[in-house]
């Protein structure tokens, strides 16, 4: 048993220094985002002290750096992840209940091909998808969500099915009886039971917008509207002489909501990334 | 599933009926969109795959000779196997240490749930911001030696595999940990009692219960590693190029995905049919790698 002890411990202080391996990279971005710019490259390891210190500078400059507000895409990230969120959790809920429910032909087709789109590749739609996303103005960032509810309907779908299939349908039936109609079944009975699969979804939903490139990149008009991924691609990608300082400021400033987000519902996320990791 | 099939066999009459009447509420706002977003596109591109155009309005068909041009064109070729080694050898490195550290991570260690936040932390990192992350570090390590991880497609593809570690072995470490808690105490008590050693709890007991996870973990590996794209777009965006003698690039560090999305957007518009074809060859490689996986697992349903 002691020798059993001692070699729990060790095994704890090796994943310790590994972990704390894990979070320089973090680290680095931190003291980058601190330096003048001429010492990023030169001395990207060191602390930002004496001369190297920048202050605030960066964060400063990074804020209207490539003639676009930083703000701005930061703005419109927030609004297209959390809008293409709630539209996906409420649509692709209602869809799912009735797809398990009615499971007709149409439901059954409908279903079918939502589990066929997971293992598309944006690859194959991308072109198509944003002519067509143009064609029909969906290529702000008010109406994209639209988009997101379309292209990301299968995994949400597929999801809520499985866990309406689960649910036993004695409840609905008594809900029924007492005289409640479908809508009313489905907001005051069927919703909360599926608050836990919610919770996994719009946690993989949320992960997905607020990370993704290619697909606001593509369908968004850019001379408008930027999200911060496309503004961070689009400062390194078009600058001959790129002010890495600045970059790491802005590159700090897009990981701190994500990381607040993480500690703050952290279960939830690991929880809701392995259920999409096993089902999809 | 058979439980899901009992109850809808009940499910018959008023209430299914009473359902259906509201069809337009609750089924066709994702049709719609589904339709917009995924069906309409789907289509088109098969089509446009067979047609020369530049934009989607002024196709004509011309049959399989997109195909011909895209299987020929050397730096689709070359794209194709550096996915390919980059998927195996990412497999590998990503499935052993997450295999082992969620191995570490279940045997009842002191600050353990604080190791797994930090392991899962970078993957909800994006794929851009990593990119760029990743590309500070190495050229702070390489400038010292008078290079960049841009002039060497060495240091790019190990580059990218240390990005890729970074971010997902964390992600594969909860599938294992979700796998290894799954296993009944009992079954790791009878073995000790009967005098197995750790070598052998482990390969005779652990991992043959934990094949599902790794099934899942090593799918998930390959089409992630085939998939990828806003990693390799920022961290080397496909340099160091070659210039061959007949006037073709080939792009050393270029993957299937960005070679796919650089044919549609960054060379001639002429040659977007054959962008698509290739984006079809693609989205047959994924979803062959997808069905392969389907029937991997579903054999293991049966074997329990």
């Amino acid at each position: 048993m002691k020798k059993n002890t001692a070699f729990k411990n060790s095994l704890s202080v090796v994943l310790g220094i590994i972990s704390v391996i894990y979070v320089l990279p973090v680290l680095v971005v931190v003291m980058n985002s601190f330096k003048k710019n001429t010492y990023v490259k030169t001395d990207t390891f060191a602390f930002p002290s004496g001369d190297m210190w920048a202050g605030f500078d960066n964060f400063i400059k990074g804020m209207t750096f490539g003639n676009y507000p930083f703000a701005l895409s930061a703005g419109y990230s927030v609004l297209i992840t959390v809008a293409s969120t709630a539209l996906i959790l409420l649509f692709t809920s209602m869809a799912a209940w009735f797809i398990a429910r009615v499971n007709s032909r149409i439901c059954r087709i409908v279903y079918y091909l939502c589990v066929f789109s997971m293992v598309v590749p944006f690859q194959m739609v991308m072109f198509t998808l944003s002519k067509t996303a143009d064609t029909l103005k969906l290529n702000t960032p008010w109406t994209i969500p639209v988009v997101y509810l379309g292209f990301g309907a299968g995994l949400a779908i597929f999801m809520f099915v499985g866990f309406v299939k689960s649910i036993p349908l004695t409840i609905e039936e008594a809900a029924a009886i007492d005289g409640a109609g479908p809508v009313t079944t489905f907001f005051q009975i069927v919703l909360p039971m599926m608050k836990p699969t919610m919770i996994s979804v719009g946690i993989l939903e949320i992960m997905w917008v607020w990370n993704d490139y290619l697909l606001p990149y593509l369908v968004l008009d850019r001379t408008k509207y930027m999200t911060i991924p496309i503004h961070i691609q689009f400062l390194k990608g078009s600058y001959g002489t790129v002010d890495l300082g600045a970059t790491m400021a802005l590159i700090l400033l897009s990981i701190i909501p994500v990381i607040v987000f993480y500690l703050a519902c952290q279960k939830h996320i690991i929880k809701g990334v392995a259920a999409g990791a096993v089902k999809g | 599933m058979s439980k899901g099939k009992s109850a809808k066999a009940k499910n018959t009459g008023i209430l299914k009926a009473e359902i259906q009447k509201y069809w337009w509420l609750f089924l066709l706002p994702v049709t719609a969109a589904f339709i917009i977003g995924f069906v309409w596109p789907f289509i088109q591109g098969i089509y446009l795959s067979f047609c020369q155009f530049k934009t989607t309005s002024d196709a004509t068909f011309i049959g399989f000779s997109n195909y011909g041009r895209a299987l020929s064109d050397p730096s689709f070729v070359h794209s194709f196997w550096y996915s390919a080694l980059f998927a195996v050898t990412s497999l590998i490195f990503i499935n052993i240490p997450a295999f082992a550290v969620a191995y570490a991570l279940t045997q009842d260690i002191k600050f353990s749930n604080l190791y797994r936040t930090v392991f899962f932390m970078p993957n909800l990192i994006g794929g851009i911001v990593l990119g760029y992350i990743w590309s500070m570090i190495f050229d702070g390590i390489l400038s010292h030696y008078n290079t960049s991880i841009l002039l060497n497609s060495t240091y790019g593809f190990w580059g990218l595999i240390i990005l890729i570690c970074w971010q997902q072995i964390g992600y594969m470490m909860i599938i294992y940990i979700a796998g290894l808690q799954a296993i009944p105490g009992e079954m790791i008590e009878a073995a000790d009692i009967d005098g197995a050693n750790g070598w052998q709890r482990l390969f005779h007991v652990i991992i043959p219960n934990v094949m599902p996870s790794i099934t899942i973990c090593m799918f998930l590996s390959i089409t992630n590693g085939f998939k990828l794209f806003d990693q390799n777009l920022a961290l080397t965006g496909g340099q160091p190029f070659i210039m061959n003698p007949d006037g073709t690039t080939i792009k050393t560090t270029e993957m299937l995905a960005l070679n796919i999305f650089n044919t549609f957007y960054n060379s001639n518009a002429a040659s977007r049919g054959t962008a698509q074809a290739k984006a079809v060859l693609f989205f047959i490689l994924v979803a062959a790698i997808g069905l392969i996986q389907l029937k991997f697992t579903r054999d293991k349903e049966v074997q329990q």
